[in-house]
């Protein structure tokens, strides 16, 4: 039978209408499935990668809440005049523990993937209570309402949650989430358990105020630790090699 | 369901057949130059696809085999290579041997200015011009560490006052009133003191009286007449520079509970030829010994 392919075939034929449907659904399906087959091979071996500590994860949330992905991004990719900038390309493995992750699509400020430990804490803080105090030509807004009280009641819950999707937060980071929060936003306190839980996380009164633990110290500490994780400078051309 | 299909007068075009209470729907073919584009790019996808890694099956890279990654990182070798034999030089001077060298300087301002525009830039302004609230200016000729390029050179490779460098640049000032050394009137007094030191005092009784505090508290690091010591950061306070502002309810904050500089150790950061050249760039930006 001579099968004139038109959209009026089609149209009139219900079930081939269905079938054709199907296969195009599919296809659009799979590109998007299928690399998540991958993501095994796709994750860089390197070291020191690790979940973020609660006042990290508490900042991250407020980053998000804030929606600063609109504006920053924290995806280095791998040409020339990037890495001049920002360092080193990101890798999958230094946001395998972000949910959702933040690479955002647009610049309109820098990047921030490796902005830790480039400025000072205190420089952070001021910067975001108000930016053009410190940096004139800035086009960004103001965030001095950062200053007020954290609300970290719901730290474990938030980590438990994450722990669900598949980041591993232990019994124990869970159980010490609150202590090691305030752990890290006071340096007078015992660090030990948070040094041992969560590698490299750095103590300090990260808003300049030690009464309190604010939502400043908590955007700080996270910013401070963005992509200090991974040390460049031991990882092998082998380790990046995505299989 | 439509049946009439029927070529309408006025466009000259078939109708679909459908009518809605007389309405006619005209059946417009697609521009031909709109679907001769779609298939075109249909056809540039394929392509694409069998040029450049796609499908992520192991093996399956492309037939040009471009990795972005390994373009990327190819591209930076090649263009640290064209540069390693200034920068081995860079490295191996001292700011002051590059700054004596006409050829060196040039090329340490060139890349100095495109460095300090990047890592220094944020905290000490565009044009070095530091910002209130603690952050020096470097285009004077005021310094807290020392302005030599020896003295840069250390600053930016250890830093100040950070927990990353154990030879970072360190000195702590009290906390005068928060540690219970002063009282609030004591400084009052010794803050208008500051303030006479360099002719700016509004109070001249409360600063005689801040005199007998100064002696006592301030002038181990600040000196006598308040010129300073660049050995232990403590600033000069008899030169109207003011790293937090020159209005008294500043300098009295600032004596009861002290917010030290913080800098990071751009010597973790950094290569040695970049932080060479960025002491000989700060140097020249108006105020280097």
């Amino acid at each position: 039978m001579a099968f004139k392919f038109s959209h009026g075939t089609i149209e009139r034929n219900l079930i081939l209408l269905g079938v054709l449907t199907l296969i195009t659904v599919s296809i659009g399906g799979l590109a998007q499935v299928v690399p998540l087959f991958t993501v095994e091979s796709t994750i860089e071996r390197v070291e020191g990668t690790r979940p973020y500590s609660p006042l990290e994860l508490m900042g991250r949330e407020i980053y998000v809440r804030e929606g600063c992905y609109t504006c920053h991004s924290q995806m280095i990719r791998p040409f020339r005049d990037e890495a001049e900038r920002y360092g080193h390309y990101s890798l999958a493995a230094e946001s395998m523990y972000d949910r959702p992750f933040q690479w955002g699509s647009k610049r309109t400020g820098p990047d921030l993937a490796r902005v830790g430990g480039r400025y000072s804490d205190d420089w952070h803080a001021q910067h975001l209570r108000s930016p053009r105090a410190v940096v004139p030509e800035s086009v960004m807004p103001p965030y001095a309402f950062l200053d007020r009280p954290l609300d970290y009641r719901r730290v474990g819950a938030s980590m438990a949650t994450l722990r669900a999707l598949g980041v591993p937060y232990t019994d124990e980071m869970i159980r010490n989430a609150d202590a090691d929060l305030r752990a890290q936003a006071n340096p007078e306190a015992d660090g030990a358990g948070l040094a041992s839980r969560y590698a490299r996380a750095r103590q300090g009164v990260f808003d300049g105020n030690s009464a309190e633990v604010t939502e400043m110290d908590a955007v700080v500490a996270f910013l401070q630790m963005l992509g200090t994780l991974v040390q460049f400078r031991d990882v092998t051309p082998e380790q990046l090699r995505q299989q | 369901m439509p049946t009439k299909i029927e070529k309408d007068a006025i466009s000259g075009q078939n109708t679909t057949g459908h009518e809605w209470d007389g309405l006619k729907e005209l059946n417009t073919p697609l521009p031909r130059w709109w679907l001769y584009t779609f298939y075109a790019c249909i056809l540039f996808a394929l392509v694409w696809m069998v040029m450049y890694p796609s499908i992520p099956i192991r093996g399956l890279t492309g037939v040009t085999g471009y990795i972005a990654r390994e373009a990327g990182t190819a591209e930076l070798a090649e263009a640290r290579t064209r540069a390693e034999p200034m920068m081995a030089r860079l490295r191996a001077a001292t700011p002051a041997q590059i700054a004596a060298d006409p050829e060196l300087r040039a090329y340490a301002i060139a890349g100095g200015r495109v460095a300090f525009a990047n890592n220094c830039a944020a905290c000490h302004g565009a044009g070095g011009q530091g910002a209130t609230g603690g952050y020096p200016t470097l285009a004077d000729d005021d310094w807290l560490w020392g302005g030599t390029l020896a003295d840069i050179r250390t600053t930016i490779t250890h830093g100040i006052r950070n927990q990353d460098d154990d030879e970072a640049r360190t000195s702590v000032m009290p906390r005068f009133l928060g540690d219970g050394m002063l009282n609030r009137a004591q400084i009052q007094d010794v803050a208008q003191h500051v303030l006479g030191l360099s002719g700016l005092a509004t109070d001249q009784a409360a600063a005689a009286r801040g005199a007998t505090v100064f002696a006592e508290n301030c002038v181990s690091c600040h000196g006598e007449q308040g010129e300073g010591n660049q050995e232990l950061g403590a600033p000069r306070l008899s030169d109207r520079i003011w790293l937090n502002g020159p209005d008294v309810r500043t300098i009295e904050a600032f004596i009861s509970n002290p917010r030290l500089g913080v800098m990071p150790a751009f010597g973790q950061r950094l290569d040695g030829a970049t932080i060479n050249m960025l002491a000989v760039y700060v140097h020249s930006l108006g105020g280097g010994r």
